[in-house]
């Protein structure tokens, strides 16, 4: 039994959004009477935490603490239109809508604001904490509880705003492709580090380590989340899985996860990584899309960490144990 | 199809219910008794999602006739926490970045608590034995594990306090 | 994970009151008390249930069909046919005008993968659906399937979609998604080496935890209220109100929380017909994947193949690549015209190359249609493009990391599809790579930069 080791790397982007259709998302954001922030949405959060990720987009852009934002999704009789949750667009489409209306409801909270402190809203602004002060003169505020109340019961203001993020449609030219697909793309570099067993072609990923550039991250834990459930699904996709076995033919197709395999926790690789932020000038807060972009890059790393191993290219997916070892085999007999 | 009794105990609560004959435990906790905390991932028993323990036995809900759990004790993810107070395991799933989409983590807390309770002081290869009949299609399972490891050493140290 | 700052340092304000803090997940205690609610969370008094009869076929014509049996199943509430889906033949992506349509909701007159719906039993339980969808007996003619993407172009090929004339998708009159940039035939003749390869990859299952699936209620008002786990709630709602031609604002999406989508739960597949069963019966009706479904039936990841040609200097200059990409939509259109574009806008990959020729065919099949999965229209490429790239630094004998640095896309630089790069970094991250695995560089590599040309 010879186990052989190799380490491949590659690199890619991916782009944010869904570009070639428009891409359109909408938000609305409203105060209670206590200075709560309501953020009304029909966006879907598959689990990558979007209304985490929208809290936090609210609750900087108005100033307020990240506690005293409701994410209120998804109803279509309440929330405004949402393209959908896919293509990486979510925290830029969806988090931009949510910044254009908290920043109408943060201008008549500094409205209302300077009005009870008797200063020009330009002299204003939040701590972040809850309160609103002259600027300079940070003795000199109001809790946003207490301007909340005075809009409502004595101004009569309705400190709410209204976003929206729509992308100009791009056509591609047909002959040529000419075409305006993304304004922003994510970037990243997996190096992986495989054991190949030579008796039996099976390939063991030993570790997957990587750099990310994603703009910027927005919540450095959830940015995490995506990049070691990527590298997880970038294996799974790499060695494991398939509907169809013997693609094309549709024969032997796996109806149960007996069948349909995918690496469980006892074949996990080391994870590693680091981020980079390189901010997307038209992202919230600088944001490019993260979510697919983390299982692309480890499949290709870990085809040329098999070759690396043991000199054997497998230019098909997946690559099973079977397709390894014929190459071996193959070879030998070169 | 025809109706019977079923009494079993419920994260010490009792259940009476009257059942179809054929209906499978996790239908019966989801849609008779409320308890929707146990999710139905397959049907095939494959997944996971619908861990529960029997008796302390670790058991798929979704192949296990109802009527099989006729007075025995059935233990869910709904029974983890005392009242208001999580379990270490809630606790270091949700500081730990344990659950994205949250659909298996229900079977994981189960499957981790019945490890546990056996034995408060695994090792890694204990805990991915543990959890290696529970899918999870988003974390990729390392936090997961490590939030077991964390939880395991929480309980260690508090336990160590009351008797010290 | 460390954030490695000095990376764009000036172009990057810092010092936020919330972003860029790992805040605790909202969700969280909802996710681990089982308390978060999904579609399915929820039950409600007279719930009927849904089961389709699926084709057993790759292609067929159907000859008839006889539910006589099956309505004697007691239990069994409703058969729904073709015939009551007012309009049966749609595509998704209409409302951005991709078009023709051509996929019916129930199969009509033809079948054209093995699991196609033909048939929805609604009965008052799971098992009385199942039981009544075994007992519909249909007759085929059965008709010779195409299952390979370049066999299916050929001529003579088995037609499997009439909607669209030919197995291809057209993209404004032309047979594939084209991107032309430069002369790559001059481009191969003044190279020093030209290597042409071939990838390929079968498709693959989303495969969430949860299957997808919605529950319809009708209302008091004759509103109705559809739970579903769908990614995209208004792309569902008026997909939906076209299809079973409703007024719009009858229809009321109520969801935001899946348990994985991974772009599987994009197809808008399970609430039409479910809505309509709840309007024909006047009843809530559920209707959910089985795994086994889920596996089969829903759409995967496209299988793609790719041949790749590239000219390159002995420096490591790439001055030429060719790309000829198949997409196998299966039998219906669903994401996939989108997605092939996806695929041709992101050729060559994020290097510099000053020649570039892009065919990028989307081409019918008689398989389960494929549709938008992580990294739609991209993962499959960069396999492709990746191993290349690891093929083309091994013939010229430099190292894979310089050798895309070399390569590398920097701002200002002219992309194939016309659009001049900006924020470009695929050069620091393989820099950050190559330190955080102590892959070594030379000097030029680790100077090198995306923000500007080095010599």
């Amino acid at each position: 039994m010879t186990k052989a080791r190799g380490r491949g790397m590659a690199s890619v982007n991916y782009p944010t959004g869904m570009n070639l259709g428009g891409d359109p998302s909408q938000a609305l954001v409203h105060s209670t009477t206590t200075g709560s922030f309501i953020v009304t949405l029909s966006s879907v959060d598959l689990g990558q935490g979007l209304r985490t990720v929208m809290t936090q987009i609210c609750a900087e852009t108005i100033g307020i603490p990240f506690e005293n934002v409701i994410i209120d999704t998804a109803d279509t009789d309440t929330g405004p239109h949402c393209m959908g949750t896919f293509a990486s667009r979510g925290t830029h489409r969806i988090g931009n809508a949510i910044v254009m209306a908290a920043k109408e409801a943060r201008a008549v909270l500094l409205e209302v604001a300077a009005d009870e402190l008797e200063v020009n809203a330009t002299d204003l602004d939040t701590d972040g904490k809850g309160n609103i002060h002259v600027k300079g003169a940070p003795s000199k505020s109001i809790p946003v509880f207490q301007v909340a109340l005075a809009a409502h019961f004595k101004h009569g203001k309705t400190i709410s705003g209204r976003g929206m993020y729509l992308r100009e449609r791009s056509y591609p030219e047909p002959e040529t492709g000419k075409m305006s697909p993304a304004d922003d793309y994510a970037h990243a570099c997996t190096v992986a580090e495989v054991e190949v067993d030579t008796e039996t072609g099976e390939v063991t990923v030993i570790s997957l380590k990587a750099a990310y550039e994603v703009g910027r991250a927005l919540n450095p834990k959830m940015v995490e989340q995506q990049i070691i459930g990527g590298a997880w699904m970038g294996m799974s996709h790499a060695l494991y899985e398939t509907t169809e076995p013997y693609y094309p033919d549709r024969a032997h197709g796996p109806v149960d996860f007996n069948q349909y395999l995918m690496p469980g926790p006892g074949d996990i690789p080391e994870f590693g990584g680091v981020i980079l932020e390189r901010p997307a000038p038209s992202g919230p807060y600088g944001a490019k899309g993260v979510g697919e972009m983390t299982a692309n890059s480890p499949i290709p790393a870990i085809a040329n960490a098999i070759f690396d191993a043991v000199g054997v290219r497998v230019d098909s997916l997946p690559i099973t144990p079977e397709k390894v070892l014929r190459g071996i085999l193959a070879k030998q007999a070169a | 199809m025809a109706r019977v009794p079923l009494t079993f105990t419920v994260n010490g609560s009792e259940a009476a219910e009257f059942i179809e004959s054929g209906a499978m435990l996790a239908d019966v906790l989801r849609d008779k008794l409320g308890l929707t905390g146990t999710k139905v991932g397959c049907q095939q028993g494959t997944c996971g999602a619908c861990t529960v323990t029997i008796d302390g036995e670790l058991a798929l809900s979704c192949i296990v006739p109802a009527q099989r759990v006729e007075g025995r004790r059935v233990e869910t993810v709904e029974g983890l926490a005392d009242g208001a107070n999580l379990h270490p395991l809630q606790r270091a799933f949700a500081e730990g970045f344990a659950a994205q989409c949250g659909f298996c983590t229900s079977g994981m807390l189960v499957a981790a608590r019945a490890l546990l309770d056996a034995n408060p002081d695994p090792d890694r290869a204990a805990v991915v034995e543990a959890i290696s009949g529970n899918i999870c299609r988003c974390t990729g399972y390392e936090p997961i594990i490590a939030a077991i490891l964390s939880a395991a050493a929480d309980m260690r140290g508090a336990a160590g306090q009351k008797t010290a | 994970m460390e954030h490695v700052k000095k990376f764009f340092a000036d172009e990057r304000p810092e010092g936020f009151n919330t972003i860029g803090i790992p805040e605790k997940r909202t969700d969280s205690l909802g996710h681990v008390t089982g308390r978060t609610q999904f579609y399915a969370d929820r039950n409600f008094p007279g719930l009927l249930h849904l089961k389709m009869v699926r084709s057993p076929h790759h292609h067929a014509r159907i000859l008839s069909v006889d539910t006589s049996e099956a309505a004697k199943v007691h239990g069994v509430v409703r058969i729904l046919t073709h015939k009551d889906v007012p309009k049966n033949i749609y595509t998704i992506l209409c409302l951005i005008q991709v078009e023709p349509d051509d996929e019916p909701v129930l199969a009509e007159g033809k079948v054209r993968y093995k699991g196609e719906q033909i048939v929805a039993i609604v009965a008052d339980s799971a098992a009385a659906a199942r039981e009544a969808a075994a007992r519909v007996k249909i007759e085929y003619e059965i008709l010779t399937p195409v299952f390979d993407v370049e066999e299916a172009l050929l001529p003579g090929a088995p037609l499997v979609n009439e909607f669209h004339g030919h197995n291809y998708f057209t993209y404004e009159g032309y047979h594939c998604r084209r991107v032309r940039y430069g002369d790559v035939e001059a481009g191969f003749a003044a190279a020093d080496h030209v290597i042409e390869e071939r990838y390929s990859s079968a498709p693959i299952e989303h495969a969430p935890t949860e299957t997808t699936g919605c529950m319809v209620v009708p209302e008091a008002n004759g509103r109705f209220t559809c739970y579903s786990n769908t990614q995209a709630m208004y792309f569902t709602l008026d997909n939906t109100a076209l299809i079973l031609n409703l007024p719009f604002q009858s229809l009321r999406m109520i969801g935001g929380t899946s348990g994985g989508g991974f772009g599987g739960k994009v197809d808008v597949i399970v609430e039409p017909i479910a809505i309509l069963a709840a309007k024909l019966t006047g009843k809530p009706v559920k209707y959910e994947f089985s795994r086994e479904e889920e596996m089969q039936v829903s759409s995967p990841r496209a299988a793609e193949r790719i041949y790749i040609k590239d000219g390159i200097m002995n420096d490591g200059r790439i001055v030429a690549r060719q790309i000829r990409l198949y997409v196998d939509a299966g039998a219906y259109s669903r994401h996939s015209p989108y997605g092939t574009t996806k695929a041709a806008a992101h050729m060559p990959g994020p290097y510099t190359i000053p020649n570039v020729h892009v065919d990028c065919h989307c081409v019918y099949t008689n398989r389960t249609p494929s549709s938008a999965m992580r990294g739609f229209g991209v993962t499959i490429g960069d396999f492709a493009l990746e191993v290349q790239m690891d093929k083309l630094a091994r013939l010229v004998g430099q190292d894979p990391m310089e050798f895309r640095i070399r390569n590398a896309y920097r701002d200002g630089d002219m992309k194939a599809h016309g659009k001049t790069t900006s924020g470009a970094a695929l050069v620091e991250v393989v820099q950050a790579a190559a330190a955080l695995t102590d892959w070594p560089l030379s000097a030029a590599a680790k100077a090198a930069s995306s923000m500007k040309q080095e010599g």
